[in-house]
């Protein structure tokens, strides 16, 4: 299972693929990192249809942010779950995520072991 | 003869009364007294009034005394003006502090997360390193590595503990609506008594303060609105400090004078109580009762708006809590909470 993950900070490429070290080796888990939400799109448009089943994105980034990434994804590619990862974990942005489609919404700082349950409940079905 | 004489005071006065009367409203008149003449006929006084024809004088006069009103009107104006600037700044300075509070969470995020996954590596070199135990390096490496995850830990649990303050920080700026949730008080209390205490540290003319918690284990949840009942711990803590800086800057304080606050909870009567105590001036008994009115401060110049009390009073209301007052001049100032609402 191929999961994109968007955020404007690199270091979280390295967290992920840390945290995740034993389910990338284990279990059918692959990670690819977009640093801006342009970024995040020509990915999902190099093959069709997108590898990619699962996108975690960051909402607050330079240029697209994070709610017009989901919009976009929802529009374009329906199938694919879209969460989101943020700091700004107030209602406001909260309820802007959810009615655009986000399936969940998770805050900063991170914490793993709710969002490792998120993918295995994914990776299951 | 003593009747009489009364008699005589008593038709003076009345004389006099209308006089003034009169004075007063010739505010808008044409004529001006300038002076009363007391005459003597037989056993009765007369008053004669000395009057002079000049409204040009009234003139004068009602237009200084209304300069004078309007030099009073645009001081008020001033000092509103400053009160509103010193506002608007608070407010840009809230939603500065909000933004900011967010963007430090992405670096506590890698923080927190990072000295975690430090950890597990350790444990896997432990693991990888267990069968050569025997060997005096191992040894002294896993010595290290025991070092190193206590390190890690405090890494791990400072960082939480930012992440705490950035948290109620932003309750602070948002000061929205928030929810009744049963809430560990104690937790709460610790929380925001140190968050005020630092708050006040950072600020002008910090003091040095001795803190005492002392917290009823067996006070359990009560329901809440964690985020107005904070502000009210967070008032009380102020206005403790407020005054205990105040006593200990006066000339009458006595040298060993060192502010102490102290902080307790228990439960009395199925209720859950939370004092908070300083040993700062005191408050007079004629002021107990006004210090809970809004806009009413003891604190000189701008230091105070006056409604932190009334609004840790309108809180408390809102929570069905009783707010009370006991004190001591020169001794102490004892706020009481009772929370009626225990789960
Ligand atoms: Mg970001």
């Amino acid at each position: 299972m191929k999961i994109l993950i968007v955020d404007d900070e690199k270091d979280v490429e390295m967290l992920f693929r840390q945290k995740f070290r034993k389910e990338i080796k284990q279990e059918d888990l692959e990670l690819v990192f977009a640093f801006s939400g342009k970024e995040a799109i020509e990915i999902l448009e190099e093959s069709d249809p997108p590898s990619v089943v699962y996108v975690f994105s960051d909402i607050n980034m330079p240029g697209m942010t994070g709610i017009e990434l989901l919009q976009i994804i929802k529009k374009k590619f329906p199938q694919i779950k879209v969460s989101m990862i943020s700091a700004y974990g107030d209602s406001e942005n909260y309820n802007r995520a959810i009615n655009s489609g986000a399936k969940e919404f998770f805050t900063k700082p991170i914490d793993f072991t709710s969002l490792k349950r998120e993918i295995r409940g994914v990776l299951n079905t | 003869m003593e009747n009489k004489a009364l008699k005589t005071q008593d038709s003076l006065f009345l004389k006099l009364t209308e006089a003034l009367k009169k004075e007063l409203s010739l505010e808008k008149g044409k004529e001006k007294i300038i002076g009363i003449k007391f005459q003597k006929s037989g056993e009765d006084w007369n008053l004669e009034e000395l009057k002079v024809q000049d409204p040009e004088e009234d003139i004068t006069r009602e237009l200084s005394e209304t300069k004078r009103q309007l030099k009073a009107v645009k001081k008020r104006l001033k000092a509103a003006e400053q009160q509103l600037v010193k506002q608007e700044k608070l407010a840009s300075l809230g939603l500065l502090t909000a933004g900011i509070a967010h963007e430090i969470k992405n670096p506590l995020n890698f923080i927190t997360n990072f000295s975690d996954l430090s950890v597990e590596y350790l444990v896997e070199i432990e693991e990888l390193l267990q069968d050569h135990k025997h060997l005096k390096e191992i040894k002294d490496a896993f010595a290290l590595i025991r070092d190193i995850k206590t390190n890690l830990g405090k890494i791990h649990d400072h960082g939480h503990r930012a992440e705490g303050i950035v948290r109620s920080m932003l309750l602070h700026s948002r000061g929205g609506n928030g929810h009744y949730d049963p809430v560990d008080l104690n937790a709460l209390l610790k929380e925001y008594v140190n968050l005020a205490f630092h708050g006040m540290r950072a600020n002008k003319n910090p003091i040095n303060v001795e803190i005492n918690l002392d917290l009823d284990p067996n006070l359990g949840k009560v329901t809440v609105n964690a985020e107005s009942f904070s502000r009210v711990i967070l008032n009380l803590c102020k206005n403790a400090f407020d005054a205990m800086r105040e006593k200990a800057g006066s000339p009458s304080a006595p040298d060993d004078y060192r502010p102490k606050l102290k902080v307790s909870s228990f439960t009395e009567n199925k209720k859950a109580v939370i004092t908070v105590e300083d040993n700062g001036p005191g408050v007079p008994d004629e002021l107990k009762n006004k210090i809970l009115t809004p806009f009413f401060t003891t604190k000189k110049g701008a230091e105070g708006t006056g409604l932190g009390l009334s609004i840790s009073k309108e809180i408390l209301q809102e929570h069905k809590a009783l707010l009370s007052i006991d004190s001591k001049e020169g001794e102490f100032t004892r706020f009481r909470i009772e929370l009626s609402q225990k789960l």
